[in-house]
């Protein structure tokens, strides 16, 4: 049944490109006129071009275009409600489990269209990883979370996933947390300390990109502040992407920041830019606390 | 003052009233059918005292003390609360004809307890309460006297105990074996003739072999002969209350107590001992004596059998249901269904076993894998495989709803951290979405047992028998026969107490058997509860 939608997404698609090949530069956007300049270099992760997202009739992302630059941190802000987390989700494809959702446009990694029916959506999955709002630990021991996508890929050999465990707990900063509880419950930590296992977790799978959806809306400010220290780190290894609420946490973590409203992408730009001096006049009253 | 009545009702004081006394009610009722249960079923352990009664006409009645009442319109002027009469279980049956008297507490002139009256439990016609004339061997007297006779007795009752048993065994195990292989090698023998080869020299080799084994058959035969026969050597001659004589061979005894000489502490061994051999042994006339054995182990294994059928069963077609078909009109159709599956009555459900997996598939399955042994079926009637079959179909929309309950409880965000994980649908189910879900699972097969546990009716048309001549496991290959027919503790209570001759005399039984069944129940739930904490905190726990 999803398998039908996502024949039936990567169809409409494929009839939308055919029909507008060009479409990012024939139509010049607020995104792209904005668009800083090192994400012109060679050096892009992602890149969306011109997409429209529905949720059945419902239209959540109107012609959003913009790039991601690898190994940098670019946040997402913007009121509830703005689809900056369908964005997010079109990334790995996790919208493919709603039903009725369906892209129309064209979202690349590493320039593959990450919609193609040739894509292998698993396959895309461990090169995206994600890390969710609501803190998900799986209820099984601390390693079983962490090794549960290295066994997925077929890996068995113990002192593999040992190693994996080992690091990816301290990529995540948590191994000295945890490194004498290793087979106990994930439950048992802190929302703090399972939120850096949830991030260990993604970690564990080696991604290329790591989706962050409001990582700290359900954590304490000083459970905040390692995650976001964790994030200054991990930029050396990945690309991040950050949805977040927190105007702040924004501004201190993020190099690139996009600002949406009802579904479109009003302002991309240098994190500096965008809180210093916006050139719309709406993500100044966002980012000024007029109103969202 | 309306007022006060509309504030006092609003504060809730008289719901919270309403709330306490529906769980009283239900606590009482509940308690109460276990203790009318117990109080039955525990007293029959019990060696009562024999009470020797002398009447006014000169008689003497012996027996149990089993209850006195009011007898029904005796009010009169002289005697306002009526006269009352009690009731006495004399025993005695091949004597009397009957095993209760009940007698007029005015004829009563005196009522003693003495300590040498004999309660002989027999292998046949129920209990006799007397003394012993004598103890003799064919013709020579041994002993005489009551003193003496329960002295010689007690050798003899644990050798004629010796005897049953080794009887026992030969009929049941030896004979058995023999019966069982000469079954064998003549459906072996009608194997090879319906394929057309009447003339392979194995035939006459199996003819032989049976030739032997009828042999070796007469030889067992004729010790079981001998063997009753010792049964027989040994002699008691009783004599009941009223002089009556009765001679007894010591062979159809199986215990002889003097209840009235007894302590505290020996009727307590007595009683463990009485509740242990109705747990282990096999029924006796009619079940209404012996054990009840069979019947406990029926029940146990037709529950596993269920269990292991519509767990997996139930399962499938919930994760079906909620993972992967699209939800929908067809989908809550279906739900309903389910749902209203569980409603049919359970008779229903005997006859669909009946017509469908005895008739329609054991058929099916006679013909096609044992056309040897037809005309008999062999799967084509009721057998305790049917039974627990009819069974799981009774309790899988149980299954179905809690599994639905389950995997609707296990949070989105679980499948989504699984699936950005890289992992398939599948593999989040198998390894995030199952695990989560077991203790749903483990609820319905929870509920599963205690609805089949007492479940009788659909059984008693899928296999369910009286008197089943042999457990469905036993030391022959493949052992577990799930074609055999076999008893269970439902249909046994049902059996003796609705069935049998003599019903006032099967009471006792009928209640211990309920007390069994309900033990059993019981004993089922907690284990399938233990089990689900275990999976709970084996995936939840130790938060330390």
């Amino acid at each position: 049944m999803i398998n039908a939608g996502i024949d039936e997404l990567s169809e409409s698609h494929q009839a939308d490109t055919q029909v507008r090949p060009y479409a990012t530069n024939t139509q010049t956007t607020d995104a792209t006129m904005t668009s800083p300049e090192r994400s012109q270099d060679n050096n892009s992760k992602i890149t969306v071009e011109d997409t429209d997202f529905f949720y059945g009739e419902k239209q959540a992302l109107f012609k959003v275009a913009l790039t991601v630059p690898a190994h940098q941190v670019t946040a997402f802000i913007g009121p509830s409600g703005c689809g900056k987390s369908t964005l997010l989700r079109c990334f790995n494809r996790l919208n493919d489990l709603v039903e009725g959702a369906r892209v129309i446009g064209r979202i690349c990694l590493d320039g593959q269209d990450i919609y193609e029916p040739s894509v292998d959506v698993t396959d895309l999955r461990t090169r995206v990883g994600m890390v969710f709002q609501k803190v998900n630990p799986f209820p099984k021991s601390v390693y079983q979370n962490v090794v549960y996508g290295p066994q997925l890929q077929g890996i068995r050999r113990r002192s593999v996933l040992d190693g994996i465990v080992e690091k990816s707990l301290q990529g995540a900063g948590l191994w000295e947390e945890v490194k004498d509880r290793l087979h106990h419950s994930a439950l048992g930590l802190s929302g703090g300390q399972q939120q850096r296992l949830c991030i260990a977790r993604a970690l564990a799978v080696n991604p290329e990109v790591l989706l962050m959806d409001e990582p700290c809306s359900a954590l304490d400010p000083i459970s905040t502040a390692k995650i976001e220290e964790l994030l200054h780190s991990l930029k050396e290894q990945l690309t991040v992407v950050i949805v977040t609420h927190n105007m702040q946490q924004a501004a201190r973590i993020s190099d690139l920041t996009g600002f949406f409203l009802m579904g479109e992408l009003i302002e991309y730009a240098d994190t500096k830019t965008i809180f210093t001096n916006p050139s719309d006049s709406r993500t100044e009253d966002y980012v000024t606390g007029r109103f969202g | 003052m309306r007022a006060r009545i509309k504030k006092f009702f609003d504060s809730g004081t008289l719901f919270v009233w309403f709330c306490g006394a529906a769980v009283a009610a239900s606590l009482l009722m509940v308690g109460g059918v276990l203790l009318l249960i117990m109080v039955n079923g525990l007293g029959f352990f019990w060696p009562h005292a024999l009470v020797e009664m002398t009447l006014k006409d000169g008689t003497h009645v012996l027996g149990e003390l089993k209850g006195e009442e009011v007898i029904p319109y005796s009010q009169t002027k002289e005697f306002p609360e009526g006269k009352t009469r009690v009731r006495l279980k004399v025993g005695n049956r091949d004597l009397y004809g009957l095993d209760f008297r009940w007698v007029d507490t005015d004829h009563i002139a005196s009522a003693e307890f003495p300590k040498d009256v004999v309660a002989f439990e027999r292998r046949e016609w129920g209990n006799f309460y007397g003394r012993i004339r004598e103890v003799s061997r064919g013709e020579d007297v041994l002993a005489t006297g009551n003193q003496e006779g329960w002295k010689a007795l007690q050798p003899l009752i644990g050798q004629a105990n010796d005897l049953h048993e080794e009887i026992e065994h030969l009929q049941r195990d030896v004979i058995g074996d023999i019966n069982y292989e000469i079954e064998e090698t003549r459906l072996r023998i009608r194997e090879l003739e319906l394929r057309g080869q009447r003339e392979v020299p194995e035939v006459a080799e199996l003819q032989v072999a049976t030739r032997q084994l009828e042999t070796q058959y007469q030889k067992h035969v004729a010790t079981l002969r001998t063997l009753s026969n010792q049964l027989d050597e040994y002699s008691v001659l009783l004599v009941e209350t009223n002089g009556r004589e009765k001679r007894l061979a010591a062979g159809q005894i199986v215990e002889a107590l003097r209840p009235n000489d007894m302590g505290l502490f020996e009727k307590l061994l007595r009683y463990f001992m009485n509740f242990w051999s109705v747990l282990s042994e096999e029924p006796r006339e009619a079940n209404t004596e012996g054990g009840i054995f069979p019947a406990i182990f029926g029940t146990v294994m037709m529950v596993l059998i269920m269990s292991v059928a519509v767990v997996p069963f139930g399962v499938l077609a919930a994760f079906y249901l909620r993972e992967y078909a699209k939800q929908g009109l067809i989908v809550r159709v279906i739900r309903i269904a389910v749902n209203n599956l569980a409603g049919v009555p359970s008779i229903v459900f005997g006859v669909f076993g009946l017509g469908f997996f005895v008739y329609a598939v054991g058929g099916t399955i006679d013909n096609l894998f044992y056309p040897e042994a037809l005309p008999t079926p062999t799967y084509g009637t009721g057998g305790i495989l049917w039974a627990s079959f009819t069974l799981a179909l009774l309790t899988v929309p149980v299954v179905i709803v809690s599994t639905e309950e389950g995997l609707s409880a296990v949070p989105r965000e679980y499948r989504e951290g699984s699936l950005a994980l890289g992992a398939t649908k599948f593999e989040s189910m198998l390894r995030v979405i199952l695990p989560c879900a077991l203790p749903g699972i483990l609820t319905g097969l929870i509920l599963a047992v205690a609805r089949a546990t007492g479940e009788v009716a659909p059984l008693m048309l899928t296999g369910v028998v009286k008197l089943a001549p042999a457990l469905p496991l036993d030391a022959h290959f493949p052992f577990l026969h799930f074609e055999r027919k076999f008893m269970h503790l439902g249909f046994h209570i049902f059996d003796v107490g609705f069935q049998s001759p003599n019903v006032e005399a099967a009471k006792p039984m009928v209640y211990v058997t309920t007390l069994i069944l309900v033990m059993v129940v019981i004993v089922l739930n907690l284990s399938a509860v233990a089990l689900r904490n275990y999976m709970q905190k084996k995936s939840k726990a130790s938060a330390v």
